[in-house]
């Protein structure tokens, strides 16, 4: 096999905390798990307007997405973990996004991309949606309008920081049952 | 010589005579206003003319005139002469208590979303309209925005602070 020449820099992920022998790696399972969802976040693009090009930026290739392991875009809710809320939602679409989000599987992180994903925008008008957190739960806001590229890598990674600390026991706990109760999602 | 806005206006009033008001040509546009019960028969008119040839429904809305007492809805037709490129504005006026008016959709099948969004904003009742609700708003919604007399904020909002937003 040709010896890799010019890529000699490659980054890679920095072993998490434990006791190390040869050929084998001691640590808690919460620590692994957490380090294998957050460098592989599948993303699930729901992009109605203009947020929805910048995302497309973002995935193109000067400001990859790839390389934070969202290589993979699935298109359909039943394959992706983040779903990323960009653009404007109109009230006749709330009913639309909530379905989309009921259709995910555990665990599914949200975010909303840009001002209108997150307040309704400029357009405080009667057919938009004041931010979609009025349908399902958000765990990061990416404020701008439009964000820029960097700005939705920054929130990806924060939610990278979220996934990697979450607790393995979240979702089955008393909070955020009574979250998804206040959303009215069973 | 081809067909100009003298000619219709001319074949108009000699086919309707005064029931055809407000007689203008803003933009080279000739617009002019007829009874509501009478908008059907102007545009069959119209269309069935074989030097008029008014076949084709551009745009179909309305617009809210509140100070307009008793003839507050005002429903215009946008049509267009496609072998001539002529363009015509035929404003019908209905009270805003019955805004009833006869649907085009018998004459030009384009008319029917467009009635239905007339409908779903200004509240304009079309008579005979196959299937007449709301398009682009939500379903539930009871009021018609467009009319002017309601806010364009979204009052369902409860965390603007009137203070904070000058008010």
């Amino acid at each position: 096999m040709r010896p890799v020449q010019y890529n000699t820099k490659v980054k890679m992920v920095e072993l998490p905390e434990g006791y190390s022998g040869a050929g084998f790696h001691a640590t808690s399972f919460d620590k692994v798990v957490g380090l294998a969802r957050k460098n592989s976040l599948w993303p699930l693009p729901f992009a109605t307007s203009c947020c929805g090009i910048e995302f497309m930026a973002t995935m193109a290739s000067n400001y990859d997405l790839g390389r934070f392991g969202s290589e993979r875009m699935g298109f359909t809710p039943r394959q992706c973990d983040m779903l990323l809320v960009a653009g404007t939602i109109a009230k006749k679409m709330g009913p639309i996004l909530r379905q989309v989000y009921l259709q995910m599987a555990e665990p599914r992180w949200v975010i909303a991309i840009g001002a209108c994903a997150s307040s309704g925008g400029i357009f405080d008008s009667y057919p938009v949606l004041q931010g979609i957190d009025q349908v399902i739960p958000v765990d990061v806001y990416v404020p701008g309008c439009p964000p820029r590229p960097e700005g939705i890598i920054d929130g990806i990674l924060k939610l990278q920081d979220l996934v990697q600390n979450e607790s393995l026991r979240r979702r089955n706990s008393a909070p955020y049952k009574a979250l998804l109760e206040s959303y009215g999602i069973q | 010589m081809g067909l100009t806005n003298e000619i219709i206006k001319n074949r108009l009033t000699e086919k309707f005579g005064e029931q055809l008001t407000e007689w203008a040509v803003p933009y080279e546009l000739l617009t002019f206003t007829a009874p509501a019960d009478m908008n059907l028969k102007v545009m069959q008119f119209l269309f069935d003319e074989e030097e008029l040839r008014f076949r084709f429904l551009t745009d179909l809305t309305a617009v809210h005139y509140p100070e307009r007492k008793n003839e507050e809805l005002c429903i215009v037709y946008h049509l267009h002469n496609l072998v001539d490129n002529i363009r015509l504005r035929l404003k019908v006026h209905v009270p805003v208590e019955k805004p009833d008016v006869f649907t085009a959709t018998l004459l030009f099948s384009g008319a029917n979303w467009m009635e239905r969004e007339t409908y779903d904003f200004f509240g304009v009742n079309f008579i005979g309209h196959p299937n007449l609700i709301r398009i682009l708003n939500v379903d539930e919604m009871d009021y018609f925005p467009m009319r002017k007399e309601y806010e364009m904020e979204d009052p369902t909002r409860r965390d603007k602070d009137d203070e904070m937003f000058g008010r």
